[in-house]
């Protein structure tokens, strides 16, 4: 006990030792600002849960996300050993919820991959750089922007031909330009500040003040944003998935399923409500954790 | 002298998670005909004494008092709507900032017409018509031209010009003057002073002037309360404020340059914890 | 400092040269824009695994009817001269013709445009007339069960997948309960009845003084414009929340009180004159969101709009179609904006 209370006394100094050591006591003081936070502690909860079941999936899968038993399709809920139901081919609906959430994870991941990254990276080299290549890249941005984003996903997935990778890549292509917006926004003020004049006094680069020093301030206001922006991203793949352009058959993401169950929607209402209940929660998961992280993270931005 | 307003056992205090904290504490005192000063430093309480004696402190700040009467009636025995007959009408209030105590979409000629119309059963033209009156008793000229201006279009000092305008037109008997000068250009602070002091004593108003500027209100002021920490450290005579005893009026005192006693090094406000548990010091006439 | 100021009294008119200035570069960047995004969609047209010739002689043409077709089409030019072209064709609004069934793409936008137009104004009614009211209690009662209360309808709102609301919609008013019309704009027995002066079937129903038509479309599109009512809704609340507690923080609010106004018209008269224009700003964006949620709920409701055009198109490699129906999208996306801009110029007097 007096270990943890000296431990938790080391993070909550007023007078950090070393780097480290400040970078770590501010991390945990806003941890405790969060934790205090209900609601996002339960969106983080259940996300937690979510990459548990994705990892976990073989093993909690009761069936085969894949076996198709034409002899009991479309079951009711609760029918013995599927909880859930079966759909039209009689696969085990909860067996295709646990699998699918790997796909949902897999696509939401690589998304707060590539644009976050992308939209870093236009953004800092516009601000940093100035000019001309500031104007011209916010102009492409803009232009992006300007697109509705669900459409011009569309547009890219007819471009690129339909399948999970591509959903992703439109979905992405859709999703940098307010990252770059706001990476830009936060190296026009660091830009200007004294620091960075010193470190320009000192000989760096232009690389290495991107990298080293701007980039780092600018992570945590681009974590929030990616975060509310999360929901936003499993509603467009689960959007492209109803739609047919994004995962394919028989691969058992959300989406799709509902797709598929619509047209059993008045007589076995359960095959398309099941995978939208879990869409719901997962995406509400990620506002309440998004909601919270702001208040932490970003508090000015908050009402 | 007759008391325009009375107010007994004051308290203004906000719960926080913290527990609750008191940001007027116990404060007595009355208003005449007269200009009453009130000064302390930042956080003193003096903004809350005058916004709590229009009720204007938002939940969940909460007011407490004895009682605060206005001619013999107590303001806090009364209801929101009756409450409402009292702002404007007979007690009034001019703030800091003119930039954004006036509404930024609307025409100040609307503003000052509204703030009359509330309170007297008049034509629009006659409103108009003692709008513009009143602008010229502020010393406005051209008051058609302003009218039909909006506020980010006037300079601080007009727009304050126009916030004293605005909240005399009904004819208060009071106006609660709340750092009226501190957002101003030095150069015009007097000017909007001068029209403030020669309209109240006009009218027979009584002023509560909230201040942080020590020698201005004792330019200015007949009588001064001295706010630390929510409470009343000390009341005097405007021209006998040099006379004050309390140790903090006199680090006040002390901690500002003079002209005519000039010197080499400026004394630092040295602070006792016990002035903050003090009790109050009364300020009835 | 203070001259400055006193200047800008004398003139409080800002100088013409300035506005002219303001306004070609806004006209500037506005094209710019525009070009980008023709140049986006004619990128998309020839990045696509679709060969524009093969689609227009089918499989079984000879050699030199290919290679007619091919020069015809211009695909032996260089990028920029055909880009050219489809930025000619495309001024005059022509998007080609349909490869699925041989018509002009314009004539099929013009025909399906209304509904979409009709479904969305429709929602956007929903979602301002409910939302504004209810974005202005959350924050005048801030942290009353009001606000709570709005705060969950908007949270479900942003983390509802829109189709599959409309599925449970569908389930539940139409299989279950039977209070709507089912997919489509009119039961079959009401097709085609009114003569279609303005595509919207309402309107042309109200026209006609067909009320029955005018029910039965009333009770089809009630359904999925209260569902993209909903999710304006849920934006439109949030916005106007924030944006009252901003103004109601403010000065002036005060200035109002101790004038001795009443707390309804201080909220408003004073708070909410104050986010007019921001409001306007938000509205817009939001219905060309929904423009855009459409899309899916179109699919859902069997509504023949522009989302429903689009997605049959791509789902048929109708290349022409998919690149019509986006750039339409995307220029009234950008009109909307440019829209926002203009009435923020003329309402708040601080922008003159």
């Amino acid at each position: 006990m007096s270990q943890t209370q000296t431990l938790r006394a080391w993070l909550l100094t007023d007078t950090p030792t070393s780097r480290r050591h400040a970078k770590l006591s501010a991390i945990y003081q806003g941890w405790l600002s969060f934790r205090s936070n209900t609601m996002a502690m339960i969106g983080l909860g259940i996300l937690v849960l979510l990459v548990l079941v994705a990892a976990a999936a073989p093993i909690l899968a009761p069936h085969d996300p894949f076996a198709q038993d034409l002899g009991n399709r479309l079951a009711p809920l609760w029918s013995d050993s599927h909880v859930f139901g079966t759909d039209s081919l009689g696969r085990d609906i909860l067996s295709r919820l646990i699998y699918g959430a790997r796909i949902t994870l897999y696509i939401v991941g690589l998304v707060a991959l590539i644009a976050p990254i992308l939209g870093l990276l236009v953004g800092t080299v516009s601000g940093y750089v100035g000019g001309w290549v500031d104007v011209v890249l916010m102009r492409i941005t803009d232009i992006f922007l300007a697109f509705p984003r669900l459409v011009l996903a569309l547009a890219f997935v007819a471009a690129l031909g339909a399948g999970i990778e591509n959903a992703v890549l439109a979905i992405s292509l859709t999703a940098w330009p307010p990252y770059a917006r706001i990476a830009r926004a936060e190296t026009l003020t660091i830009r200007s500040s004294d620091y960075i004049s010193a470190i320009q006094l000192q000989g760096a680069g232009a690389l290495r003040i991107i990298t080293k020093h701007i980039w780092p301030l600018c992570i945590s206001s681009l974590i929030v944003r990616v975060t509310l922006d999360m929901a936003g991203i499993i509603l467009a793949a689960a959007g492209l998935g109803f739609l047919g352009l994004g995962a394919q058959p028989p691969s058992p993401e959300w989406g799709a399923m509902i797709s598929e169950g619509r047209r059993f929607i008045l007589d076995h209402w359960w095959v398309a409500t099941v995978p939208g209940l879990a869409i719901f929660t997962v995406s509400l998961a990620f506002n309440l954790l998004g909601d919270g992280l702001r208040d932490v993270l970003d508090p000015k931005a908050g009402e | 002298m007759e008391k325009l307003l009375d107010v007994e056992n004051l308290w203004v205090k906000f719960p926080s998670r913290q527990g609750v904290f008191d940001a007027v504490r116990g404060v007595s005192f009355s208003l005449g005909r007269e200009r009453l000063g009130i000064v302390g430093e930042s956080g003193s309480g003096k903004s809350m004494t005058g916004r709590a004696i229009l009720r204007l402190i938002r939940s969940p700040g909460i007011v407490e008092a004895d009682h605060i009467k206005l001619d013999g009636v107590n303001l806090l025995a009364k209801t929101e709507k009756e409450m409402r007959a009292v702002r404007g009408q007979r007690i009034s209030m001019v703030m800091q900032d003119p930039k954004f105590s006036l509404n930024p979409v609307t025409t100040i000629g609307d503003q000052i017409i509204e703030a009359y119309r509330l309170h007297n059963k008049a034509s629009k033209a006659d409103a108009y018509a003692k709008s513009i009156e009143m602008l010229e008793a502020v010393s406005i000229r051209d008051p058609e031209r302003v009218m039909r201006a909006y506020p980010h279009e006037m300079s601080g000092g007009m727009g304050q010009r126009i916030m004293i305008a605005m909240m005399l037109i009904p004819n208060p008997e009071i106006l609660i003057a709340d750092e009226p000068t501190s957002a101003l250009d030095v150069s015009v602070q007097r000017q909007v002073l001068d029209i403030m002091d020669k309209l109240v004593k006009e009218r027979g108003m009584g002023l509560i002037f909230i201040s942080h500027d020590l020698n201005l209100v004792a330019d200015f002021c007949d009588r001064v309360l001295i706010m630390y920490a929510g409470r009343i450290v000390e009341v005097c005579e405007a021209d006998k404020l040099h006379e004050a005893k309390h140790p903090y009026t006199r680090g006040l005192l002390n901690s500002l340059p003079r002209l005519d006693a000039p010197r080499d090094r400026l004394e630092v406000l040295q602070r006792d914890p016990a002035w903050s548990t003090a009790p109050s010091v009364s300020g009835q006439i | 400092m203070a001259l400055a100021e006193d200047n800008k009294e004398r003139h409080p008119r800002v100088p013409l040269p300035q506005w002219l200035k303001t306004t070609l570069l806004t006209l500037g960047s506005i094209s710019v824009t525009l070009l980008g995004l023709l140049f986006v969609t004619f990128i998309i047209g020839r990045v696509m695994p679709i060969d524009p010739v093969l689609a227009i002689v089918g499989e079984r043409a000879s050699q030199e009817t290919y290679d007619a077709v091919y020069l015809q089409l211009g695909l032996d030019k260089p990028l920029l001269v055909q880009f050219l072209y489809y930025l000619w064709d495309v001024l005059h609004l022509d998007f080609g013709t349909s490869l699925l069934n041989a018509r002009p793409v314009s004539e099929d936008i013009a025909r399906v445009f209304p509904a979409t137009m009709e479904l969305a104004t429709l929602g956007i009614i929903f979602g301002v007339v409910l939302g504004v009211p209810l974005g202005v209690l959350a924050a005048v009662n801030k942290g009353s069960w009001i606000d709570q209360f709005a705060r969950v309808l908007a949270l479900v709102g942003y983390s509802m997948p829109i189709f599959w609301m409309g599925l449970m919609g569908l389930l539940v008013f139409y299989g279950i309960l039977g209070w709507v019309g089912g997919p489509g704009r009119v039961g079959i027995f009401y097709m085609d009845v009114v003569p279609p002066v303005t595509g919207m079937i309402l309107i042309d129903a109200a026209l006609d003084r067909n009320w029955e038509v005018f029910k039965d479309a009333f009770s089809h599109i009630i359904l999925p414009a209260s569902l993209l009512g909903y999710y304006s809704l849920a934006y439109i609340s949030r916005m106007t929340r924030s944006f009252m507690l901003e103004q109601l923080s403010a000065e002036y609010i005060t200035t109002a009180r101790v004038k001795g106004m009443s707390e309804w018209n201080v909220v408003w008269k004073h708070a909410f004159k104050n986010i007019r224009v921001q409001l306007i700003t938000v509205i817009a964006l939001s219905y060309a969101g929904l423009l855009e949620g459409s899309v899916l709920t179109e699919i859902i409701f069997s509504w023949p709009g522009i989302g429903s055009y689009i997605t049959t198109a791509l789902l048929s490699a109708d290349m022409n179609a998919v690149l019509g129906g986006t750039v339409v999208v995307g220029l009234i996306f950008i009109l909307l904006n440019i829209f926002s801009d203009l009435l923020y110029k003329v309402f708040d007097p601080r922008a003159k």
